[in-house]
């Protein structure tokens, strides 16, 4: 046993799958630790908020100030509130006035500011231009003075007797704040998603939800294979071909199609996440009656079970000490594909709207789901659905990757 | 020929039952839950309804319908001869439209999509997987890798990828339909040309989803060829290499034809979630519509239509594999 152990440790590939694996397991298990949020909050107001550090407005404002002299921050802040738009059209301008293309860079913001500010001039008239285009333009020319001026911005607020504003406060263009001294700071390494929730929080519960029904649907499946291939294997004739003729038929028969038909039919109310798991697991033995069946029949006249038969040893204390060691490998084999696959069809599940009911918890299925239906991936919102996939391929991968370890630790012919 | 008949038969049988029992499934689950189906359905059409006398029209016309008020042998009889008929009933969601002729319009779609893509994807998989485990290193070191990390990529995931690389930020495909939405179906270049360029966006995914599970399943298999005696033994006697990796090839694959048989329907379960990904029209998003609007009937129909397509696929693959295996041609012998 001690000396199997030590093998499967020494398989590189195992190793790896194992230390994905737990890594992630980790982090499910102390992430809410650390960060005490509830997952399925909603803290934005709207969807989508890219990932990024947000800092309170209102909170810096009052803020100690500290004045920096820097000179390019004018620029930058032209820079950020000029769009791509206003920015092609204002190369479209130049170009149209007469200076050549490929002097103009629309990303150098300095540049492009410097040619404007030398070259407009709402009096002189471009080319095949309309009026409204020249207001237009004249306006881009007003709101860039406006954003080139020196002056502060002035604070003010309403006088709850009489209702008039007053100046309390003053910002000037080069006031800073320390990002440490501001009280409130919410940091979404991942953004929110369509209702506004922070999604690294809530991928980490969706995994950990994800992985539960993984092991729940895993380990019912893998019990219902095991007693099912240990019956048809060891008590074989009658029984073997009643339970060979289900496993065969539950092979052909798309278990998906099952699943969708099971799911359905429990209605939207009843299914939590631990129902999906059952039924998942309900739909998913047959890999493993299979494979311990025919373990099985190939173990069952070896000389030691023979022995231990004449010995009037009772069939239960056969298989448990005759049989289940030989087969154990596979058995934990085909425990971790189904682990694997069971995460799978509750993601494939969720995005057909059958999987668990949305509004407790969250999975790596609904969260998916959730994406999809918003048009996450139409409105290039990454954030909201590449991470759910690559947490699903990670899952996969590490599991995959330990089954294919165990593989070749057993299976000498496949070692390299 | 008598062997192979015999597996003709054999097999031609087993798809029967297998059908019956696809029928007895699909017809008894829904009816095994808890609760009585048809009040669930009448609740779900009926929300808001306030008229009592409404609300039991509506149950009488249902419970007609499914035949619910009858024995439950009846009503399986009932349905299997409404299902012979191609009765599949009313959509509830885009009524007044008979069920078979949502299922018409959409079935052509799948197949057409599904089973070009899963076979060519299976082809190229065992291609590779071959070439790895001849090769073994370089190619195997490199390409093991990558096929592992790929095929655990889920097929919905998979199209999501392609979708945003190729359609959103290239442009190069059109992100969401089967054909152009300006278009009616007709037999012109435009429309023809409008299908194939929306084809090809989910066809590469379910390809490269189908690929790296085949090739490292023909990658453990052609190892195993390769430790045989037969290929030692051919060695020794000096045939060309060429000639034994054809030989290892072919046993291989035997395998590899009986493990796509029992993977079609995995296989197709992925496809249709990669069909709502990117709204192709075929089965997969009609069943979306249908679990969206609460429609029982359309969602029985499908779920039955995608059982039959899978068992007549996995027919067809293991009379091909009777074909092409010599122990069954060999039998005949006996």
């Amino acid at each position: 046993m001690k000396n199997t152990i030590q093998q499967v440790f020494h398989s590189r590939k195992f190793v790896t799958g194992f230390s994905i694996f737990m890594a992630l397991l980790l982090i499910v298990f102390f992430y809410p630790f650390l960060i005490k949020d509830d997952p399925l909050a909603i803290i934005g107001q709207g969807n989508f908020f890219p990932p990024g550090i947000y800092v309170n407005v209102y909170d810096s404002l009052h803020s100690t100030t500290y004045i920096l002299n820097l000179d390019d921050a004018a620029v930058k802040r032209i820079g950020n509130t000029l769009g791509d738009q206003e920015r092609q059209d204002i190369k479209d301008w130049l170009v149209a006035y007469g200076i050549p293309e490929d002097q103009i860079d629309i990303d150098n913001t300095k540049q492009l500011l410097t040619q404007w500010e030398e070259n407009y001039d709402p009096n002189i008239s471009v080319t095949d231009m309309t009026f409204a285009r020249q207001r237009y333009y004249e306006r881009i020319d007003t709101s860039l003075k406006g954003l080139l001026s020196t002056e502060g911005m002035i604070i003010a607020k309403t006088n709850p007797q009489t209702g008039v504003l007053e100046q309390t406060d003053t910002i000037e263009q080069s006031e800073y704040a320390d990002i440490s001294e501001v009280a409130n700071i919410k940091v979404l390494p991942l953004g929110t998603d369509n209702f506004g929730r922070d999604v690294l929080t809530e991928l980490v519960k969706a995994t950990g939800v994800s992985l539960q029904i993984g092991f729940i649907a895993g380990t019912i499946a893998t019990l219902i294979g095991l007693f099912l291939g240990l019956l048809s294997g060891y008590v074989g004739g009658l029984m073997d071909d009643i339970i060979m003729f289900f496993t065969n038929l539950f092979t052909v028969i798309p278990s998906f199609v099952l699943l969708i038909l099971i799911s359905f039919s429990i209605g939207q109310d009843n299914r939590g996440a631990s129902t999906i798991a059952v039924v998942i697991g309900f739909t998913s033995w047959v890999w493993t009656a299979r494979a311990v069946r025919s373990q099985v029949i190939s173990l069952r006249n070896r000389d030691h079970v023979n022995l231990s038969k004449l010995s009037g040893h009772s069939t239960f204390h056969i298989i448990i000490n005759d049989i289940l060691p030989y087969i154990a490998s596979y058995v934990i084999m085909a425990l971790i594909l189904q682990i694997s696959s069971a995460i799978l069809a509750e993601a494939s599940l969720s995005i057909l709207g059958l999987g668990p009911r949305t509004t407790e918890i969250p999975t790596l299925g609904l969260m998916m789901n959730w994406a999809m239906i918003y048009q996450a991936q139409i409105l290039g919102k990454w954030w909201a659905y590449f991470p759910v996939i690559v947490m699903i391929a990670l899952i996969t991968f590490s599991l995959n990757l330990m089954n294919t370890g165990l593989d070749q630790v057993f299976n000498p012919a496949l070692r390299d | 020929m008598k062997g192979y008949r015999k597996y003709f038969v054999n097999k031609l049988l087993w798809l029967l039952v297998t059908t019956f029992f696809a029928f007895i499934l699909n017809f008894i689950l829904p009816r095994l839950m808890p609760g009585d189906p048809v009040a669930a359905i009448t609740a779900r059409i009926a929300q808001g309804m306030s008229n009592s006398t409404g609300m039991k029209e509506f149950y009488q016309q249902y419970a007609d319908l499914f035949g619910t008020n009858k024995p439950i042998l009846e009503q399986f009889f009932l349905y299997i001869k409404n299902v012979v008929h191609g009765n599949f009933g009313t959509s509830f969601s885009q009524y007044p439209r008979p069920v078979l002729d949502i299922i018409k319009s959409s079935v052509v779609w799948t197949v057409c999509l599904q089973f070009p893509a899963i076979i060519f994807g299976w082809i190229i998989g065992n291609t590779l997987g071959a070439l790895a485990a001849y090769t073994k290193k370089g190619f195997d070191k490199v390409l093991m890798p990558i096929s592992i990390f790929v095929s655990n990529i889920p097929a919905f995931g998979m199209a999501v990828i392609l979708l945003v690389i190729f359609g959103v930020n290239l442009k190069w495909f059109p992100t969401s339909g089967g054909y152009g939405f300006d278009l009616i179906p007709t037999l012109s270049w435009r429309f023809i040309w409008s299908v194939i360029v929306h084809y090809q966006l989910p066809f590469w995914s379910i390809v490269a989803t189908a690929i790296g599970g085949q090739a490292i399943g023909m990658r453990s298999m052609s190892i195993y060829e390769l430790n045989a005696d037969y290929v030692k033994y051919s060695r020794f006697m000096g045939i060309k290499d060429r000639k034994i990796v054809g030989y290892v090839f072919r046993n291989a694959m035997l395998p590899q034809v009986t493990g796509l048989a029992l993977s079609v329907g995995t296989m197709v379960g992925g496809a249709l979630v990669a069909e709502i990904i990117f709204s192709y029209p075929g089965l997969g998003y009609t069943l979306l519509n249908g679990i969206m609007g609460q429609d029982y009937p359309l969602i029985s129909a499908v779920t039955l239509i995608i059982t039959m397509m899978v068992l007549l696929a996995n027919f067809i693959i293991e009379i091909v594999y009777g074909l092409i295996d010599p122990r069954i041609k060999a039998a005949q012998s006996d």
